[in-house]
């Protein structure tokens, strides 16, 4: 926890408007909000854990419950749609047994959807850390899994 | 002590350039800079193109492949990471300047085919087939049975004012875009004009902001500039997310410079001396791009305390939103960067005279920043001769969807929208026939075959029943099923409602509702089930009115626009869903029933031991039949049958 602390040496004492760069940055250092980092913050900024957890939930970056071990993105943005992106979406959740947002009960996989990446001639697109996988068909799904599955146990 | 020569550079550009105010320089600068800028390179110059959709086609790889085959082979030639030049569908492209000759542009060239394409290259053989065109600007000796750039539909249907430095200088280079003559304008603003001259020549150029409202940008200025105040804020509006667009991205990933200069006039003029970009959640490549690009000029002193002794100062901030849609409004974009849910507010009071922190605020869209600098530059009168009576300069576009060729483009204003279908992205992929051109976003509109003819105009547009939106084009061919496709919308805007007002939160709810059931598979077709889904479709013009009147803001009053377009124009595919309870796109699962042909079947058993629901029936050997009322219509059997004896009814 003593990245939390950290992270709000950094910043001003009170100031609100610094409440989304603060949790931003508690994210990317570990993945996901911890229930310990919303309390420390609500104290160092005067606000109510409620009120930061009410805003923190509004916006999509969010999230709290850690990434798994291998953690996909899939674009759900026009293109993608219209190239067959909801079969892949589908075939992924049936995989997992898990919807966007949530972590298998093992920890070794998660999830989401996000807007348009920019690969919109490659559609449907998928990104699995800093790897593209681009023209997916949903039969290829559980090939894929597979061996995500084992990258994942590699971890 | 040996100087560093990255230092050398940067002392003479600051001394010899920067700070040179006269308008011609001295001969031995200019050809300093023609090298800078690579005009005449004595060693082949190979560009790879790195934005992000080259990344997803893998650009970086073959980047990585092209410096490893010049290492084996010790061939001195230098290789220069580049912005995007629109063309999405020829990524990775790679570009090839032979000293003495013509530029190559080359296509498609992945990882595997490097090392084909430099020994062709090397020893003069081209490969033809990735060759797109030759670039003839250069004044080289040109390549024989080569067409050139401006032959290309592609290219020749454009006005590249915006792009024109995308894909030609290495982004992270800010000695090279200086060499392009950049940041000259800003620093001569600083130097010769007022904050009114400046806010004169841009209402005079007529520069309208290219995001949604098309409000004069001179004008917005004007009003924050006369709004008294201490102190005043700049916020560029860099949060792109129509989940169809990339217009943004791609010319911030191409030319970050031009928009930070942009950035530092507009600022100047509204006498902010804080400007903050406000960046798409998840840009990971336009970040990075965007902080080295800030660095470097802070480093060269064209940001922060007294810049360049004019006595004005400026901090540009990057600030990265958390992820909502409706953050795009430009007051609801004003709460989130005061640390508050990104709600929408009651305008008046505009931004302009009370904004972030209760201070005058001006909020501009990427590119019309991109403009700015281009009209100091050119002056007014040059961005006046390009476009329509209202509607002046260039407009981007990103072509997305079902185009045989897709990526960015820039088009004169006045170009009809049948010019960008059929020439520039070159009709319709895999010959499909062209369904509708869908403009503007989520809350956009269709445009019908008919249609086509209408000009690239804020008001033509307008009185189309469409607005110009955010630059995203969609072209969609008749695979797409238009009942799903707006239901797809209504459940992007329904997910990203802010939840204050009512007619949004609840309307975009009960229409996504209605839709699912239109085309939800019919298994209780009681009287009930399908009275309810009547009358459901019977209220779903009336909610799209109620919320289109009642909304706070754009997001609801324009969320019902889909539906009502598609309605207009696409009636029949409606009654076919909710009478018929038929798609002829064949996309609705929930719609899709399957027969098998008996002659065709031979008793495989293939279908029936796959089917997830148990109901294909009958004796091995012998033709088999579906329940209709068992099926799901997954489509399982359909693509296991080896015979083609299953069909769609």
């Amino acid at each position: 926890m003593s990245n939390i602390e950290d992270i709000l040496r950094r910043y001003r004492s009170g100031s609100h408007d610094s409440l989304i760069p603060i949790l931003q940055e508690v994210q990317a250092e570990e993945g996901f909000i911890p229930e310990e980092a919303i309390v420390k913050i609500g104290s160092f900024l005067g606000m109510s854990t409620t009120k930061i957890y009410g805003l923190a939930t509004f916006y999509d970056q969010f999230r709290f419950v850690p990434f798994g071990k291998v953690h996909l993105r899939i674009c759900n943005g026009t293109t993608c749609f219209i190239n067959g992106s909801t079969p892949i979406i589908n075939a992924v959740k049936e995989a997992f047994g898990t919807d966007p947002g949530q972590t298998t009960r093992d920890g070794r996989f998660s999830f989401e959807l996000t807007s348009c990446m920019g690969g919109c001639n490659e559609g449907p697109v998928m990104r699995v850390g800093d790897d593209y996988y681009s023209h997916l068909r949903s039969e290829d799904i559980p090939e894929m899994v597979r061996k995500l599955k084992t990258l994942a146990d590699l971890q | 002590m040996k100087e560093n020569p990255g230092n050398g550079v940067r002392k003479f550009l600051i001394e010899e350039v920067l700070r040179h105010h006269s308008d011609t320089l001295k001969p031995e600068t200019k050809k300093r800079l023609s090298e800078i800028r690579r005009e005449k390179p004595s060693i082949p110059v190979i560009y790879v193109n790195t934005g992000t959709a080259a990344v997803i086609s893998g650009a970086l790889k073959s980047a990585g492949a092209i410096e490893e085959y010049l290492t084996d082979l010790a061939i001195k030639a230098e290789v220069v990471r580049v912005g995007c030049h629109g063309p999405a569908s020829f990524e990775p492209i790679v570009c090839i300047h032979l000293p003495g000759k013509n530029k190559l542009i080359f296509r498609n060239i992945t990882e595997d085919k490097v090392e084909s394409l430099l020994n062709g290259v090397f020893h003069n053989d081209m490969p033809e087939e990735d060759l797109v065109a030759q670039d003839g600007n250069t004044g080289f000796e040109a390549w024989q049975g080569i067409p050139f750039i401006n032959e290309i539909p592609w290219f020749r249907l454009q006005k590249r004012v915006i792009l024109s430095n995308c894909g030609f200088y290495n982004p992270c280079s800010i000695e090279e875009y200086i060499a392009r003559g950049g940041y000259l304008q800003f620093l001569k603003t600083v130097r010769n004009y007022t904050y009114e001259e400046v806010c004169d020549i841009i209402e005079k150029s007529g520069l309208r902001g290219r995001s949604g409202g098309g409000f004069k940008t001179g004008l917005k200025w004007k009003y924050a500039l006369n709004a008294s105040s201490d102190n005043r804020y700049m916020i560029c509006n860099a949060k792109e997310s129509d989940p169809g667009a990339y217009t943004d991205r791609t010319v911030l990933e191409g030319d970050p410079h031009r928009l930070i200069e942009g950035i530092c006039i507009a600022s100047y003029a509204v006498g902010a001396s804080t400007a903050i970009i406000f960046l798409k959640a998840g840009a990971v490549h336009s970040l990075e791009k965007l902080e080295r690009a800030l660095e470097a000029a802070r480093d060269y002193g064209l940001t922060g305390h007294n810049i360049f002794s004019s006595g004005f100062n400026l901090e540009i901030i990057i600030r990265n939103e958390a992820g909502a849609f409706v953050c795009g409004e430009e007051t609801a974009l004003i709460g989130s960067l005061e640390g508050k849910r990104g709600m929408p507010e009651l305008k008046p009071p505009y931004p302009t005279t009370s904004g972030l922190y209760g201070k005058p605020t001006v909020i501009n869209n990427v590119e019309t920043l991109m403009n700015v600098p281009l009209i100091m530059e050119h002056g007014p009168e040059w961005f006046r001769s390009m476009g329509t009576e209202g509607s002046k300069g260039t407009k981007l576009f990103s072509i997305a969807g079902r185009g045989r060729l897709i990526g960015l483009v820039e088009v004169e204003m006045g170009t009809t929208f049948r010019t960008i279908v059929e020439g520039i992205a070159d009709g319709i992929k895999e010959g499909r026939a062209f369904k509708t051109l869908q403009i503007g976003g989520p809350s956009g509109t269709f445009l019908t075959e008919k249609n086509l003819d209408i000009p690239v105009d804020y008001e033509a547009l307008r009185e189309a029943g469409t607005a110009m939106g955010s630059g995203g084009l969609v072209i969609v061919d008749d695979t797409t099923c238009m009942v799903d496709l707006v239901r797809y919308y209504m459940g992007f805007i329904h997910k990203e409602s802010c939840g204050k007002c009512i007619p949004c939160r609840e309307g975009t709810g009960r229409m996504l509702e209605i839709l699912e059931n239109v085309i939800r598979k019919p298994h209780t077709e009681d009287s009930n089930a399908t009275l309810e889904r009547f009358k459901g479709v019977m209220q779903l013009e009336t909610i799209a009115s109620v919320m289109k009147d009642t909304s706070l803001c754009g997001l609801g009053q324009t969320a019902p626009n889909p539906f009502i377009s598609a309605l207009n124009n696409y009636r029949e595919e409606f009654e076919e869903h909710i009478f018929d309870r038929r798609c002829r796109a064949n996309v609705c699962r929930g719609l899709r029933t399957f027969s098998i042909d008996v002659d065709k079947c031979t008793g495989c058993t293939a279908c029936a031991s796959k089917c997830p629901t148990n109901a294909i029936y009958g004796t091995r050997l012998q033709p088999f039949f579906i329940v209709d009322d068992k099926c799901i219509g997954c489509g399982i059997c359909f693509d296991i049958c080896k015979f083609s004896a299953i069909s769609v009814k």
